[in-house]
């Protein structure tokens, strides 16, 4: 609504405004009729009234029209349109004036008008939302009715409900009565009848008892071979007045001696109570001196050593009869002076809690809340480093779980890793692989001075071959068919005798074989060596532990420093 | 550990003499007398019929043996095996037989509860009282053994009467007000007498021994009431054990409730130890038990089968729900006791069968819980230390001190029920008892060095 408004109004003012121009114009030029003319056009009630005016004047009733405007014109208010001097004539002039006047009124008035279908317009559409939210709300209204009906509906039920349960509450409770009456009545019944039984019970007990013991039971009797003495020796005295009396005695004695034990009790615990005290009091008096006498001198020059006096008295009364004397006046002086005491304790406390307190609000940049703002920064510091301890843990412990867990495709690589973990193994490993360098290194050795008896070997042999070409070379040459035989069986032992050294050099060389079989036969050696070189690589997880170790102290470090500064 | 070999034994009658040298036994009729060193039979006596009940002198000179049905009672001597005595009650009938303290008179309750006939051994001196009440705790005595109390019940109403033991004469005779008596109980000093209604009504009395009412306590009303009451040793707490499952401690002063003890199901205070028995097959897991000491010389002999655990609280105890609408239903504190230091108080909940709780007066607290796997038979403090044994009615008995607990297997073959046991009174054996004729000694070594560890 506002909006509307706000929107037409300006631009109602600039129609306006035209309008006022046009009627300016109007009156400045009034040969512009025309265009007034056309700006009429847009009239829905142009065609119309333009009928009506033909149909409303002719050429023969001008004179009536003319009068019958007149009157019209007047009955209006305008001013007659006969020139007032000159009768029956036309005043052109007024006429102008009144149509021109009509037109003004006319223009109004459809300004009016359109403004009055605006507002209609905006009335309607008012309208039309109130009547919706009227209907809106009739709705709510007759929900909540509905529902106004619907909870009364249930209250109601409620309320009948709760009648309901009254009744039977009542009824219970009724019931209950009932049954402890009941209960009451039985009880007082099963009272009666157990005493009455009891009673016949007692009676029969009696005859009983007459029936059994006094027919001279033969057979109640004691057989015994002869009387025991008693415990204490004594005979057993008569029954007369005076062991009554004896007794009484006793048993008074007894409860005596049962009092009389209590009460040593009790004092045991009273003077172990005194003591705690007497002690408490003591160490009271040796924490109080030097702060006692301060507020009193301060206070009050003239009371104070009276006072202290007095408690001095008291302190030496009680020493001297504490232990003797439970009488009021000691108790009550020590508990006085304890109370006291305690007092000052107190306020002394309190007084040393206020210090602290002042200390700890006044003294903000003194040099206790510095060391523990350096205290809590290394407590920080440190909690840090067991934070990133605990965090290098967790990934040292992830990497060796992903190492054991990781399927190791060959043998080595597997005992490699196992190696890595198991320290001893490796350490022995290494110590076999020592062992065989020193073997090896024993067998090269040997493995020389082989080749040098070889080599030397081998010149003898050349020495003895030419010898024995010389030899042959005589034998073929010196050499008879007879003889033939008997040198060839020399021959071989000759050889045998000289082979010996070659069968070393066998020997020798299986020997020497050996050395280069053990990689092959012992494949621990090359592991031993493969671990040399591979651990590097394999402990992949340790060196990098080694490195974040390295790295992150420096890290932390840098950190440090940091927050020192 | 030393066990002996296996007795027999009839109706469960075994007992270690007051001064702890001899063992009486019955087997059937004859009473057999052993010497606790080295169990050799000393005597032998052979009595008229089945015996139901010995009962050792104060002094372990004379026992006597009680044979109801005959309504005979037998008594022997140590010192001259050839005395004898015999009393015979007749026609009156016995329905129990007792030695009063002195050690010199027999006290017999004639059947129906007619009268109590005291014999002398004496003097020819018989002397009757007449009305005792018939209910299971109607005599005390004191334990300096001066004095007696006896329930009556004459014309519907409860009375106490107190003798004087060494001569018989009636101290004091008063009236207690309560509905039915059903228990009397002298404290360990002598002065007080605790007297307890029937169960329908939760009511306690104490009396001065010259007959003072001291004080009167109930707890509740409209519900089952007391079950079981225990003095301590010092006399100083009055601990009342009720069908409310709670134990309620009074003091010696004021006669006030002190504290109450509950016995719920759940236990949650993780201060608690809960021991937990369980069951153990193979004999590798018994060597890691609680007491290593112990396997050296338990299981060089034989195999444990059981074992204590420590559980975990909260802990949820096997619960039986009683059958309210019976007479005497299992719920409520059925036993109660103050171990010979004062400082323990072991109870069981009658609805809770395999538990027993073990208190600690000093700090009035629960200190620990022992579940057992069969329904607690017995159990009995060692009268020398605080030293619980129980025995739940299996071939086993366990020992509790405050060090520990464990569990012992009898060594024996086939079925050995251990239904009832007794301490020798130095606490260094104990007889263990089943239903069988069977009879098992242990000489619990005096250095029970296994039981301080832990």
């Amino acid at each position: 609504m506002g909006d509307w408004k706000t929107i037409t109004v300006p631009a109602l003012s600039s129609a306006s405004k035209i309008a006022y121009q046009n009627t300016s114009e109007k009156k400045m030029s009034p040969s512009s009729l025309n265009m007034q003319q056309v700006l009429c056009s847009p009239l829905p009630s142009y065609k119309s009234m333009h009928s009506f005016f033909s149909a409303f004047c002719t050429e023969e009733n001008v004179e009536q029209s003319i009068s019958y405007l007149n009157r019209e014109l007047t009955t209006l208010g305008f001013p007659s349109l006969y020139s007032e001097c000159k009768d029956k004539e036309l005043n052109v002039v007024s006429v102008l004036n009144c149509m021109n006047e009509l037109l003004v009124l006319q223009r109004k008035n459809l300004r009016a008008q359109e403004e009055v279908e605006i507002q209609h317009l905006k009335l309607g559409s008012d309208m039309d939302h109130l009547q919706n939210c009227y209907a809106k709300v009739k709705e709510q209204l007759e929900a909540s009715r509905r529902e106004i009906v619907g909870l009364q509906e249930r209250d109601r039920q409620q309320q009948c409900k709760n009648r309901n349960l009254h009744q039977l509450l009542k009824n219970e409770k009724d019931e209950v009565q009932k049954l402890q009456n009941i209960i009451a009545s039985r009880a007082t019944q099963y009272n009666h009848d157990m005493k009455r039984k009891e009673r016949e019970y007692n009676k029969l007990k009696e005859r009983l008892h007459q029936l059994v013991m006094n027919k001279k039971d033969k057979k109640i009797a004691m057989d015994v071979l002869n009387y025991v003495g008693r415990v204490d020796g004594k005979r057993g005295a008569w029954k007369t007045g005076k062991t009554e009396a004896r007794n009484e005695e006793e048993m008074y004695k007894v409860l005596l001696g049962g009092y009389e034990q209590r009460q040593k009790q009790l004092l045991v615990e009273n003077a172990e109570l005194k003591k705690v005290l007497q002690q408490m009091k003591k160490e009271m008096i040796s924490l109080l001196p030097p702060q006692k006498q301060k507020p009193k001198e301060r206070a009050e020059d003239g009371i104070g050593p009276v006072l202290s006096d007095m408690e001095e008295d008291a302190v030496e009364l009680n020493k001297e009869n504490m232990w003797e004397l439970s009488c009021e006046t000691v108790r009550e002086q020590l508990t006085n002076s304890i109370r006291k005491q305690w007092r000052m304790l107190k306020n002394h406390v309190e007084k040393l809690d206020n210090q602290v307190s002042r200390a700890h609000s006044g003294a903000l940049n003194g040099s206790d809340v510095i060391s523990r703002e350096d205290h809590e920064l290394e407590t920080e510091k440190l909690e840090l480093e067991i934070q990133q301890c605990k965090e290098m843990i967790k990934t040292q412990q992830q990497l060796l779980q992903q190492q054991l867990m990781s399927p190791c495709d060959d043998d080595d690589t597997s005992v490699l890793l196992q190696d890595c973990y198991l320290l001893e193994e490796r350490e022995r490993l290494q110590e076999e692989w020592k062992l065989f360098r020193e073997q090896k290194k024993n067998f090269e050795r040997e493995r020389r001075s082989f080749t040098e008896a070889a080599i030397r070997l081998g010149l003898e042999r050349k020495a003895f071959e030419e010898d024995r070409g010389a030899w042959l070379k005589q034998q073929f040459l010196s050499m008879t068919s007879d003889h033939k035989n008997s040198e060839h069986v020399k021959t071989p032992s000759a050889y045998s005798g000289s082979s010996d050294p070659d069968n070393q050099l066998m020997n020798f060389r299986s020997r020497q074989k050996k050395p280069h079989c053990l990689p092959s036969v012992h494949p621990s050696e090359d592991l031993c060596q493969t671990i040399q070189h591979i651990p590097p690589n394999s402990n992949s997880s340790v060196v990098l532990n080694k490195t974040t170790e390295d790295s992150k102290p420096k890290q932390w470090k840098g950190l440090n420093k940091a927050e020192t500064e | 550990m030393n066990f002996s070999e296996v007795f027999k034994l009839s109706s469960l009658l075994c007992k270690f003499s007051p001064d702890g040298k001899y063992l009486a036994s019955c087997v059937q009729y004859r009473l057999i007398i052993r010497d606790v060193n080295n169990l050799q039979i000393l005597q032998l006596y052979t009595c008229l019929d089945q015996i139901q009940y010995i009962e050792w002198s104060s002094d372990s000179l004379f026992i006597l043996c009680a044979m109801y049905k005959r309504g005979i009672v037998q008594v022997w001597s140590l010192e001259q095996p050839d005395w004898h005595c015999k009393i015979d009650e007749g026609s009156a009938g016995l329905v129990a037989s007792c030695w009063s303290p002195d050690g010199r008179h027999i006290l017999n309750t004639t059947e129906f509860y007619l009268r109590i006939t005291v014999w002398s051994l004496c003097t020819k001196s018989v002397s009757y009282i007449k009305y005792p009440k018939a209910c299971q705790h109607g005599i005390a005595f004191t334990k300096d053994g001066r004095y007696m109390a006896l329930a009556e019940r004459r014309d519907c109403k409860d009375y106490i009467s107190l003798f004087v033991c060494s001569d018989w004469q009636l101290l004091r005779h008063f009236d207690t007000e309560t509905q039915d008596l059903s228990g009397i109980e002298w404290a360990p000093n002598g002065c007080v007498l605790a007297v307890w209604d029937t169960c329908l009504e939760y009511k306690i009395l104490l009396y001065s021994l010259d007959g003072r009412l001291l004080s009167t306590y109930s707890a509740y009303e409209w519900s089952l009431g007391i079950k079981s009451v225990a003095w301590s040793p010092s006399s100083q707490f009055l601990a009342i054990g009720s069908y409310d499952e709670k134990v309620r401690i009074l003091n010696h002063v004021t006669w006030k409730k002190i504290t109450e003890f509950e016995h719920p199901v759940t236990i949650a205070n993780p201060k608690i130890i809960v021991y937990k028995e369980m069951e153990k097959s193979t004999r590798v897991e018994t060597e890691s038990l609680a007491f290593p000491p112990a396997r050296a010389q338990a299981s060089s002999l034989f195999s444990t089968q059981s074992k204590y655990d420590i559980s975990q609280v909260p802990v949820t105890l096997q619960y039986v729900k009683p059958v309210t609408d019976r007479a005497n239903p299992r719920i409520g504190i059925g036993m109660l006791a103050f171990s010979p230091d004062n400082c323990f108080l072991a109870t069981k909940n009658d609805n809770i069968p395999n538990a027993i709780w073990i208190w600690d007066v000093q700090k009035l607290k629960l200190f620990v819980v022992l579940e057992q796997l069969y329904a607690v038979q017995l159990f009995q403090w060692d009268p020398r230390q605080p030293r619980l044994a129980i025995c739940t009615g299996n071939s086993k008995v366990y020992l509790w001190s405050p060090a520990g607990c464990v569990s012992v297997q009898v060594p024996m073959e086939g079925d050995f029920q251990v239904l009832s046991l007794c301490w020798h009174s130095s606490g260094d054996s104990m007889a263990l008892l089943t239903s069988g004729f069977l009879e098992v000694w242990k000489s619990l070594q005096p250095h029970f060095h296994y039981m301080n560890m832990i």
